[in-house]
């Protein structure tokens, strides 16, 4: 499963976004937007200083 | 202005992002009369901040501008750097020269940028994204953008790609490879108020307490201060986000454990070589989105503005001679390499060598150049300091001196 975003921790500050490999994370006006070919490497979720991605569960 | 679904605007220029590399390359571009539209994905240019608004003040003259009091939070005396054993070392006014900075008001200060490249004639456009580019045979033409949700285009014959650490631009150019986790810093600030630190001077905190990277605080006024930190991707284990980190440096550090927090800030920052390329046919890339933050500090105003200037001005050329394939880019390429190229891959080298170093070599640095007195604060002249009484520290460097 692709990473989910915790909307509520989320800055929407781009480190997420710069980081993916595959650049499939965008920012949106309230959230992030993360597309169906992330290959789910987890690195957005290890680079957000905050937290605030998760990997989803099944 | 005012656009409708569907509208489209022609320019000579567009830039794609609103920041001090954007705005200075809008300014010299049309300064050299070029017709240029600044596109701003935000509401608002300059915020929310994403900077630890830290900078030196060499390059006003270079950049074409008088003084940035307007966008001055407070001027510094030097700096302090700490040791994790808490070994200091000063670094004062005289020592530093025209490299003593300034702690700024960024949000001001990108309003201040884009205020003069608009009284050069660059227009502006906020809450505007780019959404694509406008490709013909093959050709870049401009990009898709939207405007409160409406989508229209604008016809460029050069696209300035000035979109940060996330470039939309550069990836859609396919210009440049994913980084390498060990390039990444990933940062946190807050700006706390109620705290003790000397608000004469910025002070640096090497060592564990941001594994790979530093604490910095930052004087805005006699009780607060941006205080953060980047550390290296590749250490953070996910056990601890930066921000517990932060909480956890504030927590031991009585200058700083109680201030509260007016603000916070994220992000990241590329602490990379400079890029193979910063061009493809029809776009150039500025700033942080051609990747020229300084490895060493992660300060990337600098070199951007020095940056935006050249971009500007070979843009406007590019203009009048009616030439935007790859050859003519070259000369896009030669010329902010030869300003910037050598000082990136210097400190580039220089990071990957201290990003090694632990604690007890810290603290052996900063006592080793608390007990000499030092000329200048060139690498050079800190490591032939260091040398003097840690000879073996110095060997990994020598090639540097």
């Amino acid at each position: 499963m692709k990473p989910e975003v915790n909307g509520e921790r989320c800055m929407r500050c781009g480190a997420c976004v710069g980081t993916c490999p595959v650049n499939t994370i965008f920012l949106k006006e309230f959230t992030l937007e993360i597309n169906d070919d992330c290959t789910e490497c987890g690195m957005c979720v290890k680079v957000c200083p905050i937290d605030a991605l998760y990997m989803g569960g099944d | 202005m005012d656009v409708k679904e569907g509208d489209v605007l022609n320019y000579d220029i567009v830039v794609v992002g609103g920041g001090p590399a954007g705005s200075t390359a809008a300014r010299f571009a049309a300064k050299e009369g070029a017709d240029v539209l600044v596109l701003e994905k935000r509401q608002e240019i300059g915020s929310p901040v994403r900077c630890a608004e830290g900078v030196s003040l060499s390059w006003l003259e270079e950049l074409e501008i008088d003084n940035i009091d307007s966008s001055t939070s407070r001027t510094m005396k030097g700096a302090i750097l700490y040791s994790p054993a808490g070994n200091k070392l000063k670094i004062t006014e005289r020592l530093a020269g025209d490299e003593v900075g300034v702690v700024l008001e960024r949000d001001r200060f990108d309003k201040d940028m884009a205020r003069l490249a608009v009284k050069e004639g660059a227009d502006f456009m906020v809450k505007t994204s780019a959404v694509g580019l406008i490709k013909e045979d093959g050709v870049v033409k401009g990009v898709e953008a939207r405007y409160l949700g409406k989508k229209f285009e604008v016809r460029a014959d050069l696209v300035i790609g000035a979109d940060g650490f996330e470039s939309q631009v550069g990836r859609w150019a396919g210009i440049y490879d994913s980084l390498k986790p060990k390039d990444i810093m990933t940062c946190f600030q807050y700006r706390l108020t109620g705290v003790n630190m000397d608000p004469d001077f910025t002070h640096f905190y090497m060592g564990s307490s941001a594994p790979g990277g530093y604490v910095w605080a930052f004087p805005k006024d006699e009780n607060t201060a941006n205080v953060g930190l980047g550390l290296q991707f590749s250490r953070l284990k996910g056990e601890k986000t930066p921000k517990d980190y932060l909480d956890e440096f504030i927590e031991n550090h009585d200058d700083y454990k109680d201030g509260e927090a007016v603000d916070m800030v994220a992000g990241a920052v590329a602490v990379t070589h400079p890029p193979e390329k910063a061009i493809a046919p029809g776009i150039i890339l500025v700033g942080d989105a051609s990747r020229v933050v300084d490895s060493m500090t992660g300060g990337g105003i600098v070199n951007s503005l020095k940056q935006g200037k050249i971009a500007g001005e070979f843009a406007a050329e590019a203009v009048r001679e009616g030439k935007f394939d790859e050859e003519f880019l070259q000369k896009y390429e030669k010329r902010w390499r030869d300003e910037l190229e050598n000082k990136l891959w210097r400190n580039y080298m220089a990071k990957e060598t201290a990003m090694q170093l632990d604690d007890i070599t810290f603290d052996k640095i900063i006592d080793a150049l608390s007990n000499i007195e030092l000329e200048t604060v060139t690498i050079g002249a800190i490591l032939e300091g260091v040398k003097k009484k840690y000879p073996e520290l110095v060997e990994e460097f020598q090639n540097m001196i």
